[in-house]
């Protein structure tokens, strides 16, 4: 689904990712974790084909980057901390406007469905101004699944949410990645991202240090792993 | 790491969407920017607010009798076109910037150009918006009558070249550490051959001379706006991707 | 640091020499004016400075528009030493022709399409230096920047014409001169040859001081890549 060979990508004259390797299968739901500074939005930026890679060979979907970029983004759905959502629209609105950009079929319908699937129908003719941040995340992982995408990038989703927020988020996750979808997800947050992910990467400097399945983590803390990997 | 097997390459799809998903994806943005802004309506009133501050200030700056006022209207019209112009320009891309939305139209399977265009046209008709409020109301204040057609067409081609280039400008200036500031400084200069075109064949126009006079200025506009909606649409891209 | 290669050298005399040659011309060889006197003499300079000015802004535009196509980063090093260069020169070609025209026209001042566009010129390159300076990215530096060139480049000759549609009482030096024209006089052999050496000494300046600027940027460049590496 995602095969990335030997990333590059500068910024002037500063390198913040050297020579990355990075392969997802199908359905696989990889956490990247890393501190502040290594390389992971601007890798998911990347991924998102928001940013042009410096050097390398990045493949999403089956589709190359940057080339083909158009055909990407037909099957990729981003959430970011910041909710990339209108706040002068209502819920429904913000939806429809992104169905018509995404040319969604059956639009209507849809809108319905995900509205539902989110928790938000009693709450569709409100402007998502006065949505709180945990329903506007919410709102905004209805507006990435919208298209029906294969694959599911999160950069750092439960950024700024309490508690409650941020289980409703979970079992909104589980439930999307469920659905056969490829995930990448940058967290932070090492407890949540235990019970949802399925592999767990280390970006540090700029290349991945450490990658295990969640089966291979064995006996050892993620935090230990984590710890490890930024050490060696 | 586990040994993966590479993916396969899909067939090249295209890369060039339909002309329908195009068009649709430059109706969508024009219409989520009139329903936003018709339910705040924070960038026409400022926008309105800040064009009749202007004339007022005009009114004690010149101190105009009627003769001069007369020579004097297409002038204080313009200026404040162009200076309550940059402030919807600006707002309307501080709008997406400020959310992230413009990541959000960024990521949307279409050209990047739709989004020059859909940004163009609202932005056209906030400006249209607000000059159809200020003509009124300056006829009333200066008593002059400016229910001219030949005006009104001015005031249509000065405002799509002076949109096209500044859509194009107020994306890049969002962009820099100095942000509202910058766009009336990268803007200006520019523009001024609209400003030329527009006051002469303004002024042309109601003073009532004859068409052939005119008509150097009206030609000046359309150039101006042909050839820099163009490059801007030729250029947007490099303004919005990375 | 690179030590200036010996063409540099050579050039670097070269334009002192020429310079010195054009001033001695000027002086010594072209004859007095017959109504102007030693005012006149200013416009040899102030024809030679808008000359490079010229050349730096097509050379500007030019280099604007091969950043775009290639993103090599050298092109907008030339673009920025080709703007700066213009400002300057097109600056000294403004100001002696207001001490030429203060005797001859009676006013340091017109508004008349060479000078007016020349002004509103400057503000464009005034822009372009402040859009830059808002931009810490040196990618996004350079690719605003070719685009801003791009757009005055097209923007400034049509200034021109359009303020041309007006009046003008700047004199037409070579070519017809309609006798309304104040200030407007023939030039006799010896003046043609005088103002064609200044144009070629200063266009050899402009070279020199061109490669100078190139050099400099360069060089500001390898220092920000020895800051970069020093913090990583």
């Amino acid at each position: 689904m995602i095969s990335v060979k030997k990333l590059v990508k500068r910024f002037g004259l500063k390198t913040v990712l050297r020579s990355l390797d990075f392969e997802v299968q199908e359905g696989e739901f990889v956490a990247l974790l890393g501190p502040n500074g290594a390389g992971k939005t601007t890798f998911l930026r990347i991924l998102a084909s928001l940013s042009r890679p410096t050097f390398g060979d990045v493949r999403v979907a089956g589709y190359r980057l940057p080339n083909q970029a158009a055909a990407v983004r037909r099957n990729l759905g981003v959430v970011s901390h910041l909710p990339l959502l209108y706040g002068d629209l209502t819920a429904e609105e913000n939806l429809r406007f992104y169905g018509r950009m995404y040319a969604v079929p059956e639009l209507n319908h849809r809108i319905d469905d995900i509205l539902a699937l989110v928790g938000l129908s009693s709450r569709r003719r409100d402007l998502v101004r006065t949505f709180s941040r945990g329903m506007q995340q919410r709102l905004a992982i209805g507006r990435a699944i919208l298209h029906d995408p294969d694959v599911l990038l999160f950069d750092e989703p439960h950024t700024g949410l309490d508690q409650d927020a941020c289980d409703m988020l979970d079992n909104l996750l589980r439930e999307v990645a469920g659905q056969g979808r490829t995930v990448v997800m940058t967290s932070h947050d090492l407890a949540r991202v235990e019970d949802l992910a399925s592999r767990f990467d280390v970006l540090s400097h700029g290349v991945v240090t450490a990658s295990a399945g969640r089966n291979d983590l064995g006996g050892h803390n993620l935090l230990d792993f984590y710890r490890q990997a930024l050490a060696g | 790491m586990t040994h993966l097997q590479t993916t396969e390459l899909r067939p090249s799809a295209s890369i060039h969407p339909s002309s329908s998903s195009f068009l649709k994806a430059i109706g969508a943005i024009v219409w989520k920017d009139l329903v936003a802004e018709l339910r705040s309506r924070e960038l026409l009133s400022a926008m309105l607010v800040f064009a009749l501050l202007v004339i007022l200030i005009f009114n004690f700056a010149l101190e105009l009798d009627p003769s001069t006022r007369k020579v004097a209207t297409p002038g204080i019209l313009w200026a404040t076109f162009a200076f309550a112009g940059t402030l919807g320009l600006n707002r309307s891309m501080a709008v997406e910037k400020d959310r992230g939305c413009l990541d959000g139209l960024l990521l949307a399977p279409v050209d990047r150009s739709a989004i020059y265009f859909g940004k163009t046209i609202s932005n056209l008709a906030f400006m249209l918006i607000v000059e159809v409020v200020v003509l009124p109301v300056y006829s009333v204040l200066y008593n002059t009558n400016l229910f001219n057609p030949g005006l009104i067409i001015v005031i249509l081609l000065g405002s799509v070249g002076y949109v096209a280039v500044g859509t194009l400008l107020s994306s890049m200036a969002v962009q820099t550490r100095t942000r509202d500031v910058m766009l009336p400084i990268l803007l200006f200069p520019v523009v001024i051959p609209i400003l030329i075109a527009a006051v002469k064949a303004s002024s042309g126009f109601l003073q009532g001379v004859a068409l052939e006079e005119v008509m150097p200025y009206i030609n000046l506009l359309i150039v101006y706006d042909v050839i820099f909606t163009a490059v801007a649409y030729m250029v947007f891209d490099y303004v919005v991707e990375e | 640091m690179k030590p200036q290669p010996l063409t540099l050298k050579v050039l670097n005399v070269v334009s002192v020499l020429l310079f010195l040659g054009a001033l001695g011309m000027v002086f010594l060889y072209a004859p007095l004016e017959a109504t102007m006197n030693y005012v006149q003499k200013i416009f040899y300079f102030h024809i030679a400075n808008a000359w490079i000015g010229m050349l730096g802004f097509i050379a500007a535009a030019v280099a604007g528009i091969l950043y775009l196509v290639k993103h090599d980063q050298k092109w907008d090093i030339i673009e920025l030493a080709a703007v700066e260069i213009s400002l300057v020169f097109f600056l000294i070609a403004i100001l002696a022709g207001s001490i030429w025209a203060r005797p001859t026209w009676g006013a340091y001042w017109t508004w008349e399409p060479r000078l007016t566009t020349a002004a509103i010129l400057e503000m464009v390159y005034v822009a372009y230096l402040l859009l830059r300076q808002g931009i810490d990215d040196p990618d996004r530096r350079a690719r605003f920047s070719a685009v801003y060139t791009l757009v005055g480049a097209i923007s400034v000759p049509i200034t021109f014409m359009s303020i041309r549609l007006f009046r003008t009482i700047h004199p037409v030096v070579i070519g017809s001169n309609p006798a309304a024209t104040t200030g407007s006089f023939d030039m006799t052999a010896k003046m043609l040859v005088t103002m064609f050496f200044a144009l070629f000494s200063f266009s050899i300046i402009f070279i020199d001081l061109f490669w100078h600027r190139i050099r400099l940027g360069q060089l500001a460049q390898n220092v920000e890549q020895l800051k970069l590496e020093e913090l990583q």
